[in-house]
């Protein structure tokens, strides 16, 4: 059976699409974007490989709309986006 | 893909490095300052540095670096940490002294300071942030920016009639004998960050090695005084920035000369 599970990170809130749904796994990786943390600069966008990330529409107490974890079940945890975040607001698991 | 009873994604492959403070920084959106901070605190928790590193900080953006990185940092007055840091060095060589200096601080202000400091081979490494700019300051000219652009002190563009060429810091450092190790870096690219990583540990072991002076020129951004998207910004670094500012070593000592 395939499990899904939500690594806890106290600051970050999952985007909608990254909610267990219930559906087979099929990706290998998972992240966490800090929401209050990010400042929408969009540059973990382009670098996800595998188009991954795209940008909310919900607004943080920064001002800035956050980034989202739009399409999780292709990500491969490769951490670009972490690594090409100049806030450190992504975490990655795998 | 788990095995039956494997729960997936339990491994944490990317956290915050331990020595960069867990606190929102200042940097507009998109900042390189953030990126070149996160690659610093990672080269010191790679070396088990933090308890034995004493930063210095520069003036400009990068001012609150003591805010940021979890290590002793002495500020320094514009320009002046390779002196500081050299006095600092010099008192406790068994410490880990770096400065981190952007272009206005380094190549303007501070010209005297960091030659010297090069010239005389001080133990030390030196993070440099090249943004054609005084970024905290509203962006005026700096001896970085590039011919044409336009900043508040040059508003029809740089000239180099009057107002002379852009500086090529790591090449023009690499020429002095005390330098052991001088490189230019971007970070606009994930392969770019991944070799930055790797011109950073160069320069750290130069020091730790007893070989003498390093420093890394980082080509960063300053989307807010360029008056660009920072997707843009990066675009700029990857094309004009690039072609006049090539990225590369331009010197790496093999030998220590100090032993
Ligand atoms: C002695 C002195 N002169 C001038 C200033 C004003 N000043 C503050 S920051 C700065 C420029 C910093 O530019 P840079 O070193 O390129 O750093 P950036 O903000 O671009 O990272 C200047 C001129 C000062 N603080 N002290
Ligand atoms: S870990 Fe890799 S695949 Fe997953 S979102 Fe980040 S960049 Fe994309
Ligand atoms: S790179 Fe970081 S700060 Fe920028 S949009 Fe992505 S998560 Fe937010
Ligand atoms: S003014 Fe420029 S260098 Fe300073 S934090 Fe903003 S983008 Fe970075
Ligand atoms: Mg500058």
């Amino acid at each position: 059976m395939q499990v899904y599970r939500t690594a806890s990170h106290e600051r970050s809130r999952l985007s909608e699409a990254a909610q267990p749904k219930g559906e087979r796994i099929t990706a290998t990786g998972r992240i966490e974007i800090d929401f209050e943390r990010c400042k929408a600069c969009e540059l973990c966008v382009p670098a996800c490989p595998k188009d991954c990330i795209g940008m909310g529409a919900a607004v943080n107490r920064q001002g800035y709309a956050s980034a989202v974890f739009e399409r999780p079940d292709d990500c491969t945890g490769c951490a670009i986006c972490a690594e090409t975040c100049p806030d450190a607001c992504i975490l990655v698991w795998r | 893909m788990s095995a039956p009873g494997k729960v997936g994604f339990s491994k944490a492959v990317y956290t915050r490095p331990r020595s960069l403070v867990d606190v929102k920084s200042h940097f507009c959106p998109g900042c390189h300052h953030g990126t070149i901070h996160k690659i610093v605190a990672e080269c010191i928790d790679r070396y088990g540095l933090r308890e034995k590193t004493i930063g210095v900080a520069c003036v400009g953006c990068s001012v609150f670096l003591y805010d940021y990185i979890d290590v002793d940092v002495v500020e320094s007055p514009h320009g002046r940490a390779p002196a500081v840091a050299t006095g600092v060095k010099r008192a406790q060589p068994d410490k880990f002294v770096f400065t981190y200096q952007g272009d206005g601080d380094l190549a303007a202000i501070g010209t005297s300071e960091i030659i010297h400091a090069a010239n005389r081979g001080e133990n030390l490494s030196v993070i440099f942030v090249n943004n054609t700019t005084y970024g905290m300051t509203g962006g005026q000219m700096a001896p970085t920016t590039m011919l044409g652009q336009k900043t508040s002190t040059t508003p029809y563009g740089r000239d180099f009639r009057g107002d002379g060429y852009p500086i090529r810091m790591a090449e023009l450092l690499a020429g002095l004998e005390g330098t052991a190790y001088s490189a230019r870096v971007a970070v606009s690219t994930p392969a770019q960050i991944r070799k930055a990583k790797e011109s950073v540990r160069k320069a750290f072991e130069m020091q730790i090695g007893g070989m003498g002076f390093s420093i890394v020129e980082f080509l960063s951004t300053c989307p807010t005084n360029w008056g660009m998207k920072p997707l843009d910004a990066q675009k700029r670094v990857l094309g004009e920035m690039s072609e006049y500012f090539p990225p590369g070593v331009f010197k790496e000592r093999k030998q220590a000369d100090f032993a």
